[in-house]
């Protein structure tokens, strides 16, 4: 630690607000101390009325994602110390590419109903009474798969796309790579549908290969090697005419 | 169903076969790019391999002329440039001026047909 006190700037919008501002805080530093901690503190301790999101704390939930001096990061597992340089300043904003309800806290909806556009749940066919599927855990599509299964939905990728900012209707990095985990899911039934939902220039087509999203997720998963994989099979069945 | 939900059917039916266009013709565009990264490499790599007194147009068509070897490799090069740079083009007008749908298309056809024509005629020159 190098002085007692943060200089913190946090962004403040009301709902009936047309555009928010940033708002300085001071608060003291302590060992350890991670970005979600400064945030509580100021609630806690110098303004009630400011809004967050946040659950688990230990990097589990996925629901405390904000922008970090510029940059989407969970707030539970980002020290301040990793973040803050020499000046001590510390800015907090919600997550871009998100529409805020109010100050720190946006509105996830478009989000996740991207992963539904996009048929991001299992289609299966067997019920309880069958068997269990077997899959081997080293085969190649199994393998393609569990690369992006630990997604917990935190929209840092989302929030880092810079094709998601120019095309709103992009359905984004979490999204596809929900979609490739499925589309390498031997047991899915519902694969061509789900080609069809991601093809084209709203889809995985149009993602720049820029890896923002694979370099800031806190999960180290790479959407754009899954977007690449959904680019070449979707383009493939097209091709075949398998999409109709 | 009533009249706009047919509608909204219509267009979402519109969309999808718009985005398996897409994905087909971003496939020719790959696969054109493969063709050009060769073509390329070989272009450049036989400049500066066969280049001795200047890069001159003498002494490229001393070399060129009568070899329809080159000449069929060109047409190639031609082709797969024809291909992959109006699907280029067509990216950016979606991209920058959310341009889409027939005229667009139309317009990058005419595009690749002048760039074919243009690539044709440089070839007969070449080889001829």
């Amino acid at each position: 630690m190098t002085t007692s006190s943060l200089q913190v700037r946090v962004w403040r919008e009301a709902p009936e607000q047309e555009q928010g501002n940033f708002v300085s805080y001071e608060v003291p530093r302590t060992p350890s101390q991670t970005v979600l901690d400064v945030v509580t503190y100021i609630q806690r301790k110098l303004d009630p009325s400011l809004s967050y999101r946040f659950s688990c704390r230990v990097g589990m939930c996925g629901s405390c994602a904000m922008t970090v001096n510029g940059l989407p990061r969970w707030t539970c597992r980002t020290h301040v110390d990793k973040v803050v340089g020499a000046d001590s300043r510390l800015e907090i904003g919600p997550l871009a590419n998100l529409p805020v309800i109010k100050d720190l806290t946006t509105d996830m909806r478009e989000f996740f109903d991207k992963w539904a556009q996009a048929k991001g749940s299992f289609q299966g066919t067997k019920t309880r009474h069958d068997d269990f599927a077997v899959v081997a855990p080293a085969s190649k599509q199994r393998a393609a798969a569990n690369a992006g299964i630990e997604c917990i939905g935190c929209g840092v990728c989302y929030a880092s796309c810079d094709v998601v900012a120019w095309r709103p209707d992009y359905l984004g990095p979490a999204a596809l790579n929900r979609a490739w985990t499925l589309a390498n899911d031997v047991r899915d039934t519902a694969q061509t549908e789900r080609l069809r939902a991601v093809a084209g220039d709203a889809g995985c087509h149009v993602c720049h290969t820029q890896g923002s999203c694979s370099e800031r997720c806190p999960k180290q998963i790479e959407p754009t090697a899954g977007i690449a994989g959904l680019k070449r099979m979707v383009a493939r069945a097209a091709v075949r005419g398998e999409l109709g | 169903m009533n009249a706009t939900a047919h509608d909204a059917a219509e267009l979402a039916a519109q969309r999808q076969a718009e985005a398996i266009r897409d994905a087909k013709l971003w496939y020719w565009q790959r696969l054109s790019a493969m063709v050009l990264a060769v073509c390329v490499f070989v272009h450049l790599g036989t400049m500066i391999y066969a280049v001795r007194g200047g890069l001159t147009a003498a002494e490229i068509l001393g070399r060129t002329k009568g070899n329809w070897l080159w000449g069929a490799f060109y047409l190639v090069f031609v082709l797969a440039a024809a291909i992959h740079v109006p699907l280029g083009l067509r990216a950016i007008i979606n991209e920058w001026f959310g341009w889409r749908g027939r005229l667009p298309m139309q317009v990058i056809v005419l595009i690749g047909v002048c760039y074919s024509m243009l690539g044709f005629a440089a070839i007969w020159g070449l080889v001829r």
